[in-house]
């Protein structure tokens, strides 16, 4: 939530005033004035910000008071957050997402406003083709170790060498399931989508993004996550309209439903799987057999991010391996920094959500840059919403 | 020096002023119409002949691909069609014996109080206001408490009845204060002469109340129904992004797929729609109230 636009003044108007009158009357200097109202502050702002007086050299000393960053919803510890805060004087403005898409279009047009973002593994490349990201300046990073990164994950926010983003975790996408209500065992997306138009109908809930709802769908059929051929979308697309009607839902943000038991089962990654498992634990995570995403999410800062400094710094202490083992207890995806998982308690490690079996695994899929841009696929969702 | 030039042209200069003085009073609203009502209205109208750049968002062109392909979104047409002029009426049918009431029947001194209780939830955001029944209506509110009584598994959440309700609920002050400003100004008089002439109270309520307070219904009919048109947090939040208005195509063609030029193409739709629809309400209540000059006096 924005703040008010009075949070970073230095003085409220109606003291601004009383000071003011004061100075008139002749009871304070006018130095104290400048200093009790903030106009000091602000006049050795500007003065260092016209070249007037030279910048300290510590730039990392000058973090403003706020930034914003994006991400996704049940994704971070807020005493993150609020530890930064306490640490640094930086007030972090959370923006919650849906889908990819979504960053994309808002970074597109400009002016987003945020300093840091979490973007998904595959649509990396595509915001290094826009120039809408950075090369990350690693000397800014000192906590980040490429060493103890596991590669399987990490290689997307490499291009030609160059660092663009460093990851945050890793995870799959299943669905999750109230066992309470639905009692048969389920292994499968065929099994998902069919149980949504029988057990399930009007409790069952899909993803308000094309990846992973027509992937899941697609999969129905044993394709590809990924697929752009007309003839499998077509298909997916028919199952899709059939299993519309039966829906209980269209979003991204299923905990709510889940939680209050107005939904039974939902698409669903790997973090608020572990997260709904872990406060009711009949709401299991299963993993399709048929395979499915695997992904990571980064952190990357975009070039026109408001305040780079503040950026550098929450990114930097988010990769301190101290601040991020909270973060994974809270969240409950799998970390792809080493120094991190010797943190992590062992029922953590041994939690079959996060670390599915190798047979399971195989078959998944990391999304796929394509997907992202093909209008193709952006139509099918649309005739799906709209039907 | 003929001595009438003097005054004439301090006339003159005090016009002058006075047009100044009005120039300037208008200059602020008229600034802020040009930067935000004609200028973004332009870059849509270009954007809406343009093409999808390959990774979205706009590449200069001169087509009309784009409004050919607008059946690509007839079903969120419709549905808006059909739902916004429907929302409008539960909102009517549910707001006015509420105005009939302010206006009409309860007492004086309760009326203002009674007013500022429909007024005082605008003060709250419509979001917040929505959300709140996401709650009400969610498996933790009202179905828990129905679970009680041994009504069990009951859906209210993500159904049509959750976004006519939300509707009905958003926008009953924008239908209830027309109809009572009409309605208030309504001359008992007329009543009592109908009466006296031997209405009876449902004839004397259809040929004088309602006919007289057309203007009023059509005025909150034609508010409602706008801002209908261009809906999305109602269908979003309490019907699950199962219930498609067209703004939800809106916000999907930008926020999603990123396409603008068909975005601009159906938004430059949507306000000619909007349009068409205002003339059509105002040329209804222009008729009706050709007929409402009746002077007693």
């Amino acid at each position: 939530m924005p703040k008010s636009y009075r949070d970073g003044l230095p003085i409220t108007p109606d003291k601004f005033v009383d000071q003011l009158m004061r100075l008139k009357r002749g009871s304070i200097s006018r130095r104290d004035f400048l200093g009790l109202t903030g106009l000091g502050v602000a006049t050795a702002v500007m003065a260092r910000e016209l070249g007037i007086m030279p910048t300290p050299a510590y730039a990392a000393e000058n973090l403003g008071d706020r930034m914003s960053i994006a991400t996704w919803p049940n994704y971070h510890d807020p005493q993150t957050f609020e530890n930064f805060k306490a640490e640094t004087g930086v007030a972090v403005e959370v923006n919650v997402f849906g889908s990819n898409e979504e960053m994309l279009a808002k970074l597109q047009a400009g002016g987003s406003g945020w300093s840091l973002f979490v973007p998904t593994n595959y649509t990396i490349s595509t915001y290094k083709k826009l120039g809408i990201i950075e090369p990350l300046d690693m000397a800014k990073l000192a906590n980040f170790d490429g060493k103890s990164e596991d590669a399987r994950f990490t290689a997307e926010g490499t291009i030609d060498g160059t660092i663009y983003a460093v990851p945050k975790n890793w995870g799959t996408t299943g669905f999750a399931v109230n066992t309470k209500k639905l009692a048969k065992p389920m292994s499968s997306w065929k099994e998902f989508w069919d149980t949504a138009m029988a057990e399930a109908d009007g409790r069952t809930m899909v993803h308000d993004y094309q990846l992973t709802t027509i992937g899941n769908a697609l999969k129905y059929y044993g394709y590809s996550f990924n697929s752009l051929k007309q003839d499998e979308l077509a298909k997916a697309e028919e199952l899709l309209l059939k299993v519309k009607p039966h829906l209980f839902a269209v979003s991204s943000d299923y905990q709510p439903g889940m939680r209050a038991g107005d939904a039974w089962m939902t698409m669903c990654w790997t973090n608020d799987g572990a997260q709904l498992h872990r406060d009711i634990p009949e709401i299991t995570y299963v993993l399709g057999k048929e395979g499915g995403e695997i992904w990571t999410d980064f952190y990357a800062i975009p070039k026109d991010a408001p305040n780079k400094p503040a950026g550098y710094a929450l990114l930097n202490y988010l990769m301190n391996p101290r601040v991020a083992v909270k973060e994974h207890l809270a969240n409950g995806a799998p970390c792809t920094d080493a120094r991190v998982n010797a943190l992590l308690p062992k029922e953590v490690l041994d939690n079959p959500i996060l670390y599915p079996a190798a047979d399971l695994l195989k078959p998944l899929e990391f999304g796929a840059a394509a997907t992202l841009t093909d209008p193709g696929r952006a139509e099918l969702m649309a005739r799906f919403k709209s039907a | 020096m003929p001595a009438g030039s003097q005054p004439a042209f301090s006339m003159r200069r005090s016009l002058f002023r006075k047009n100044l003085v009005t120039a300037l009073l208008l200059a602020p609203a008229a600034l802020w119409l040009v930067v935000f009502l004609v200028l973004p209205f332009v870059a849509i109208a270009i954007f809406s002949v343009g093409e999808r750049a390959p990774e979205g968002g706009y590449q200069a062109a001169l087509t009309l691909a784009q409004y050919a392909n607008l059946p690509a979104r007839a079903t969120a047409f419709w549905n808006t069609i059909v739902l916004a002029p429907a929302g409008a009426l539960a909102c009517l049918l549910v707001a006015y014996p509420v105005a009939y009431y302010l206006a009409l029947r309860a007492p004086q001194r309760w009326r203002l109080i009674l007013l500022a209780l429909i007024v005082i939830p605008f003060w709250t955001s419509l979001l917040m206001r929505t959300y709140a029944w996401m709650y009400i209506l969610g498996g933790r509110g009202i179905p828990a408490l129905l679970a009680y009584v041994g009504i069990e598994d009951l859906r209210l959440i993500n159904t049509p009845g959750a976004v006519l309700l939300g509707i009905v609920y958003g926008y009953l002050p924008l239908m209830i204060l027309p109809i009572y400003v009409s309605l208030e100004r309504l001359d008992r008089r007329l009543l009592e002469a109908s009466a006296d002439l031997g209405a009876t109270p449902l004839a004397t309520f259809l040929g004088v109340t309602l006919r007289l307070s057309l203007p009023g219904v059509m005025t909150g009919f034609s508010l409602v129904m706008i801002l209908l048109l261009g809906e999305y947090l109602i269908p979003t939040l309490l019907g699950g992004g199962k219930v498609f208005f067209i703004g939800n195509a809106l916000v999907d063609l930008f926020l999603q797929s990123r396409n603008w030029p068909f975005g601009s193409a159906i938004a430059i739709t949507l306000v000619l729609v909007s349009v068409v629809v205002l003339i059509v309400a105002n040329r209804i209540s222009t008729r009706l109230s050709g007929a409402r000059r009746v002077d007693l006096i």
